[in-house]
């Protein structure tokens, strides 16, 4: 019964981006493309998965008053493998992402979990949490990166649908996000509500 | 449930400790793994650039590029450009390519301008070895997509502000706007241009330069 609910609220009642609004950096700036989008979303998946899994495990042995250290040097490890893997093995994607990588060691999302979540409850339920918060924000930002990219570029997962036109600029430029950002919000709050 | 154990300084001490020294340990271990791929990538990554912006179309069929040389050195080159009326010290990678029989047919130059529109910007250009621009390839761009980020394809031999084939002999690079050169600006993207041009004419410097010095 617990699972199904952390399922739904990862994916939807609680989802990091159009509900929590948490880690907004990268969304605005990876979702020019939904490639980028989905990659992004799935190296937060990974790390949000694994620090919750380390963190639940060790939620005994740390102390109180250095958990917020100890959770980054966690998130921080899992991130640089992350980086590592990234670069050596999907070179192009590691360029177009490069600098949001090391970034998501601030990502509020994993160490939001970390602390609310993973920290008070057990490992299959943390992992679970993690999986699904991960996969609820890979969503929100393949959305609105496929959203953007066919306003922008008029592409839909690189496979260009307008010939040789140019596509509305604004949408790829950070203004278009929070357009993109607000009106997304807007429709899922109202579907989610009725 | 276990105890949660205490904020004792023995305590925090130990949890600290441990946690960073398993996580330094497991880094490393993904290091070992990851450094010869990403060696690989980033001299791949050269080594391409270095034949994309040193060859010439194929004169059987021109839709194939052919490489002008056989191999390369790599030397750095350290000079004083003008830049907006202040001398400024560049330090470039440069590719020194020779043929079958070790003639010099051409340099390819990593170079760089600070006065883009986003920042610096980044490209390898070739010339042959009387100093004509064969190639360039952007490396590193923060300019606007859709205006300043087309500098990749607008430069190029069937762009529209062609340079490939000019002779840099003549006269430096410039825009046409202002009377700075003949070449034809991105449009709305003067500054980018400028910037280009820029870069391109260090890099002719730095083509010009006998010896860099250290030789890699």
């Amino acid at each position: 019964m617990k699972a199904k609910e952390i399922i739904k609220n990862g994916l939807l009642k609680e989802n990091p981006t159009w509900v929590l609004i948490l880690g907004m950096c990268p969304t605005l700036a990876t979702t020019t493309s939904a490639v980028n989008g989905l990659c992004m979303g799935l190296a937060t998946t990974f790390v949000l998965m694994m620090s919750n899994i380390v963190i639940s495990l060790l939620k005994t042995v740390i102390p109180d008053k250095v958990r917020i250290p100890c959770f980054i040097v966690v998130i921080a490890t899992f991130v640089t493998i992350v980086q590592m893997v990234m670069q050596g093995f999907l070179p192009s994607l590691y360029e177009s992402l490069g600098l949001f990588i090391p970034l998501i060691v601030v990502n509020c999302i994993v160490l939001g979990r970390a602390e609310a979540f993973a920290s008070k409850n057990n490992v299959w339920h943390s992992m679970l949490d993690g999986v699904f918060m991960g996969l609820g924000f890979t969503w929100a930002l393949t959305l609105l990166g496929i959203v953007r990219e066919a306003l922008g570029s008029g592409s839909f997962f690189d496979h260009n649908f307008i010939g040789g036109a140019d596509g509305m600029l604004l949408f790829i430029l950070a203004p278009g996000g929070f357009i993109c950002l607000g009106l997304l919000m807007a429709a899922i709050n109202r579907l989610k509500k009725s | 449930m276990a105890k949660k154990a205490e904020s004792t300084l023995k305590n925090m001490l130990l949890a600290l400790t441990l946690i960073a020294l398993v996580a330094s340990l497991a880094l490393a271990l993904v290091n070992r793994v990851t450094k010869g791929p990403i060696e690989d990538v980033n001299k791949k990554k050269t080594a391409e650039a270095v034949t994309k912006v040193l060859s010439v179309p194929d004169p059987n069929d021109s839709t194939k590029m052919v490489p002008i040389y056989k191999d390369y050195t790599v030397d750095t080159v350290t000079l004083t450009d003008t830049i907006k009326g202040k001398p400024t010290e560049f330090v470039l990678t440069r590719y020194t390519a020779t043929d079958a029989e070790g003639k010099v047919v051409g340099k390819a130059v990593e170079s760089y301008s600070d006065a883009g529109f986003g920042g610096r910007l980044k490209a390898m250009v070739g010339f042959d070895a009387e100093g004509n621009i064969l190639g360039y390839d952007i490396l590193e761009s923060n300019e606007t997509p859709g205006l300043g980020a087309k500098a990749g394809q607008w430069f190029q031999r069937d762009g529209k502000g062609n340079v490939i084939g000019k002779n840099m002999n003549e006269k430096p690079l410039g825009v046409k706007k202002g009377n700075e050169g003949d070449v034809d600006a991105i449009t709305g993207s003067t500054i980018t241009s400028r910037a280009f041009c820029g870069l391109v004419n260090t890099a002719y410097k730095a083509f010009l330069t006998e010896k860099g010095g250290n030789e890699q």
